[in-house]
């Protein structure tokens, strides 16, 4: 195996080891929002016509789960190496900056898919769903994957103790996504809220997602997988330059 | 400092807790960088040229880590994987039989014992086969059993041709292992030459003698270190000075009861290298 093949079959053989709290626990919390989300505002809102809120919830927990979990994995993954100090093996081996930025972000973006995907799979057994544009949909869900991967990695570097990476994940990850109209549509929201929404990226990769089951969304598509595509490449060529100089990596 | 270590050598790196030997070897291995000078593992500088540097070089580090997640087998492969190896199973299977973890193979890291941890971390090292070896404090913390294991498979991989950079406490282990050593102070490399001359060099011989009576004739060479009695230690500086003191002792007809002569260890120059000596 090469080595980048290598640390990425390490990053996932890890997460799938402990699948029962990588995947199944975000699963089932997920459902719950879904369930209880649902039942609580079934009836009472329709977003856009002749869909049912259940319906119009769910490609937005997916992308929820998605995105939350491809930041958990390399995030996760990163810090505990750091602390425990195994990160050493990786270090001392002759693995570039590349490849290790490419094997935590496609093992993230995996891990955010496989939980993404048995969200959808359960809630489908519940809930009738329209698939307009698959394309789109996945287009949406591999790239948000892929930035929230390249972000997880960029807090876990920056981190020297697992409650900063906490701190970054309650205080920025969690309002992002949950702001991002995961649970409404921005147009419902009073004006300057629907504009504060257009500056969180977030709100794109899920808007953009969700065209992919309506054929609806509150931005054009194209527009949103053009910002969420700008996003990643500035945020994965800053994170390439955080590796590459080594910074609270190698002393 | 100034150093270089040739090919298949067994080296020596002592010094006294914060002298800079890990650091010294973390720049080495590429994780610590250097604010000035370069570093070339068997020509390739480890920062330029780090894929080929780091190919050709094996480190067993000093802290206990290890990866909660997998096997021991598991380890070694992603070890391999991680220096492009594929198919290692074989080198895996000869390294994990040489330090006696066979039986261990398919054990979870996390259930292992620290001496257990320790050898994997030289296996690790090992999956490899790297030209330069260094062993960071190997021995810290294992028992006997492992430590002659241990010693028995490097000087192997060092008869091999494998070079060997070794840092320990146990300056008994240098002495008998590396044919040459650099002991390092406050970052600084105090001494730097063959165990042979260092040993021989610095720190003289001890005489020890026990005479039919309490003076010592006058003029003998040497310096006394301890008078009891009829009991004397002198420190002489070579082979010659034992001669004259024997022949001045036999011209004064002194009686020798008992004799015994000291050779010089390794913790008394290192001990008077650093300072710390008397």
């Amino acid at each position: 195996m090469n080595r980048f093949a290598t640390l990425c079959y390490k990053e996932l053989l890890r997460f799938f080891k402990v699948s029962i709290q990588t995947v199944a626990a975000p699963v089932l919390t997920t459902l719950l929002y879904l369930v209880i989300f649902g039942h609580a505002l079934a009836g009472r809102l329709e977003i856009y016509p002749g869909v049912r809120y259940t319906a119009f919830l769910v490609p937005g927990l997916v992308m929820m789960s998605v995105l939350q979990n491809a930041f958990a994995n390399s995030s996760s993954s990163l810090i505990q190496s750091k602390i425990t100090g195994n990160i050493v093996f990786v270090l001392l081996a002759p693995i570039s900056y590349v490849e290790f930025f490419a094997a935590y972000v496609v093992a993230s973006v995996v891990r955010g898919l496989v939980v993404g995907l048995c969200v959808l799979v359960v809630a489908l057994l519940f809930v009738e769903l329209p698939l307009h544009a698959p394309w789109w949909a996945l287009a949406f869900a591999l790239l948000g994957a892929a930035l929230l991967g390249t972000l997880g990695l960029v807090a876990a570097v920056l981190s020297d103790k697992i409650d900063q990476v906490a701190a970054f994940q309650n205080f920025v990850i969690v309002p992002l996504t949950f702001l991002s109209g995961v649970f409404y549509s921005i147009h419902t929201l009073p004006p300057f809220w629907q504009r504060l929404s257009h500056a969180n990226p977030f709100f794109y990769m899920v808007d953009g997602f969700r065209y992919g089951f309506f054929g609806a969304s509150d931005f054009p598509p194209l527009a949103s997988v053009a910002i969420v595509f700008a996003s990643l490449l500035a945020v994965s060529s800053a994170t390439l330059g955080l590796l590459k100089s080594g910074y609270k990596l190698r002393y | 400092m100034s150093l270089e270590v040739e090919e298949g050598e067994f080296f020596g790196l002592l010094g006294p807790n914060g002298a800079g030997k890990t650091t010294l070897i973390n720049v080495i291995a590429g994780l610590t960088r250097a604010d000035a000078g370069a570093v070339r593992v068997m020509g390739a500088d480890v920062r330029a040229e780090y894929r080929r540097a780091r190919q050709v070089l094996g480190v067993v580090p000093q802290e206990l880590v290890f990866d909660p997640f997998f096997t021991v087998r598991e380890t070694l492969r992603l070890q391999s994987g991680y220096y492009g190896l594929r198919r290692n199973d074989a080198w895996i299977d000869e390294v994990m039989h040489h330090l006696d973890l066979t039986a261990k193979a398919d054990a979870n890291m996390r259930s292992l014992s620290g001496g257990m941890k320790r050898r994997v971390l030289v296996a690790q090292a090992l999956v490899h086969k790297p030209r330069v070896i260094v062993l960071d404090e190997p021995t810290a913390g294992v028992d006997v059993e492992l430590r002659q294991g241990l010693w028995h498979f490097v000087r192997r991989l060092n008869r091999d041709g494998h070079s060997i950079v070794l840092t320990t406490h146990y300056l008994e282990e240098a002495e008998t292992h590396c044919s040459r050593i650099a002991m390092l102070k406050e970052g600084r490399i105090v001494a730097l030459d063959t165990t042979r001359n260092l040993l021989g060099s610095f720190s003289g011989l001890e005489l020890r003698l026990h005479l039919d009576r309490a003076d010592l004739p006058p003029g003998l060479p040497g310096r006394l270190l301890e008078a009891e009695g009829a009991q004397f230690r002198l420190r002489l500086s070579n082979y010659q000075e034992l001669e004259q003191a024997l022949a001045l002792l036999r011209q004064a007809d002194a009686g020798i009861r008992e004799m015994a002569v000291h050779p010089p260890d390794l913790e008394e120059v290192f001990l008077r290298l650093t300072g710390r000596g008397t």
